[in-house]
């Protein structure tokens, strides 16, 4: 991250501890492109690698994470933001060798940022951050402020798009407003469901090209986008997310499964 | 607060309004209203004193004292509402000229011309504060990003369009103004010191890049124009036919 733009960024920007890049934040503007399932897998992947993997679902409003891992939580972050459970509580092991920390759906009084909900989550984040080699955090859809603080908190933000001019209108707006919000030069980016060899590649050019005509002209130092891997659409996907099972437990070997893999050693690799 | 009955002999017990009211008469407030030493009449006493304390003596604007609070509650209430606010510094172009050329007598009169003119050229519900010498800044609550820019401009241009008439030398001179702004953060709590900086930061910026400008800090936009869109997607769409 290059110094930022404004004080926005600075206000925001949280303590020393939490600067590393081993908080990334998963985002994507457009919902439905395969967030929190890549958020899973991608945890799956890292844990296999021998990491300690937190995901924490910071969808406060409409949190699924639960669902796609089949999970039943008694302890969510509500009752920890609450009192009545203790963070340690609230962290629980997931399937796939990785650790959660489940928002719990409809907690729709946290679907605003306010005062009291910043502060919450970003104590969550500074007691959790030095207990695991890499903190994934799992935002809602759209660019709202509970999105963008939660953004924020992270080091790294990986974009997650797929090959449809929705999604990559989405994201575009996403990545400008993080350069101009928060300073974020180098954004991460993961293409799922292409449908063939070197999507991912050209829809990284697509959204570098608009970047660099529209976004980059205004900044003191360019954007950029780097591309973390492709994930390709493949019926295996939906199968596993009906199962409520990770991709990578359910059919490994598949072709998205691999993908997901070379997406974390890439990263790893970083 | 009732002034006591059988007034006492030792002076200290005894509210002494000889100076506000000396005070109050100097600064062109009415005298309270109420009968002397009733509750009511020093409460009008009190908040004409407030009233007097907030505002700045050449000017009639708000003082520093008062903008700095005003700045505290805007911060706190756009964290919880979410309303976006925006704050300008403004500061007269080469004012040291004025005073230099026409003395310091010409100088105050700029300075009142150019706030009555920052005053007319923004909503009631603004608040326009002279906070030092020849500088202004000024609140703008609930203001969409997409208006900044209009308002700051409309002011710059006000101030370069008003001859200011000078007594008793009947001269007009012109001035000019430069203006800096920054958007209060929506999405987390800050402080009115950073806000404040951000502003100053682009003032400093206009200033820097030759005064008579409006520089506002960038804000976010997420909205995508149909310019982009076309770029974004139309030779991608090409490609995926071939």
């Amino acid at each position: 991250m290059t110094v930022p733009l404004s004080a926005v960024s600075t206000a925001a920007q949280p303590p020393a501890v939490l600067a590393p890049g081993h908080i990334m934040a998963i985002t994507s503007g457009k919902g439905g492109v395969g967030k929190t399932f890549v958020s899973a897998n991608l945890a799956a992947a890292l844990a296999r690698a021998g990491r300690k993997v937190l995901v924490l679902d910071a969808d406060l409003g409409l949190a699924n994470l639960d669902v796609v891992l089949n999970l039943f939580p008694k302890i969510t972050l509500h009752d920890v933001f609450t009192g009545k459970s203790t963070l340690a509580d609230a962290v629980l092991p997931a399937p796939g060798g990785f650790h959660v920390l489940l928002a719990g759906s409809g907690m729709v009084e946290y679907s605003r940022m306010t005062p009291e909900v910043r502060d919450q989550l970003q104590k969550v984040i500074a007691e959790v951050a030095p207990k695991f080699d890499h903190i994934l955090l799992d935002t809602g859809a759209g660019i709202s402020d509970v999105v963008l603080y939660t953004v924020s908190l992270a080091g790294e933000v990986l974009l997650v798009v797929t090959p449809e001019p929705t999604s990559m209108t989405d994201a575009y707006a996403t990545l400008k407003v993080l350069a101009h919000t928060q300073g974020r030069r180098k954004l991460h980016l993961l293409v799922n469901q292409t449908r063939k060899p070197g999507e991912g590649r050209a829809v990284r050019q697509q959204l570098q090209q608009v970047v660099d005509r529209y976004v980059n002209p205004n900044l003191d130092s360019p954007v950029r986008l780097e591309l973390l891997g492709d994930v390709p659409s493949d019926p295996a996907v939906r199968e596993s997310v009906l199962r409520r099972q990770l991709l990578l437990e359910a059919l490994p070997g598949t072709p998205a499964a691999v993908a997901l893999v070379a997406v974390a050693s890439r990263l790893l690799a970083n | 607060m009732d002034r006591p009955k059988t007034p006492r002999a030792r002076p200290e017990r005894t509210l002494q309004f000889d100076r506000a009211l000396q005070l109050l008469s100097q600064s062109g407030h009415p005298p309270p209203a109420g009968e002397p030493g009733s509750v009511a009449w020093q409460q009008a006493m009190v908040d004409a004193l407030v009233d007097l304390s907030s505002r700045d003596a050449l000017t009639g604007l708000a003082n520093r004292r008062a903008f700095e609070l005003a700045v505290a509650r805007e911060v706190d209430r756009v964290a919880r509402s979410g309303e976006p606010a925006l704050l300008l510094t403004l500061d007269i172009d080469h004012f040291k000229r004025v005073n230099d050329t026409h003395g310091h007598a010409a100088g105050d009169q700029v300075i009142r011309a150019v706030g009555n003119a920052l005053v007319d050229s923004v909503r009631p519900m603004d608040l326009v504060a002279r906070v030092g010498g020849e500088e202004f800044a000024i609140i703008l609550p609930n203001c969409a990003s997409t208006f900044g820019q209009t308002v700051a401009e409309r002011m710059r241009r006000r101030v370069e369009r008003m001859p200011v008439a000078l007594v008793p030398s009947n001269q007009q001179i012109m001035v000019t103004v430069s203006v800096g702004g920054a958007f209060a953060p929506q999405w987390v709590r800050s402080t009115p010191a950073l806000w404040q900086e951000r502003a100053d930061q682009q003032l400093y910026l206009a200033k820097a890049q030759g005064r008579n400008l409006v520089r506002l800090e960038p804000t976010a936009v997420s909205v995508v124009s149909n310019e982009e869109k076309r770029l974004l997607f139309d030779s991608f769409q090409l490609q995926d036919h071939e």
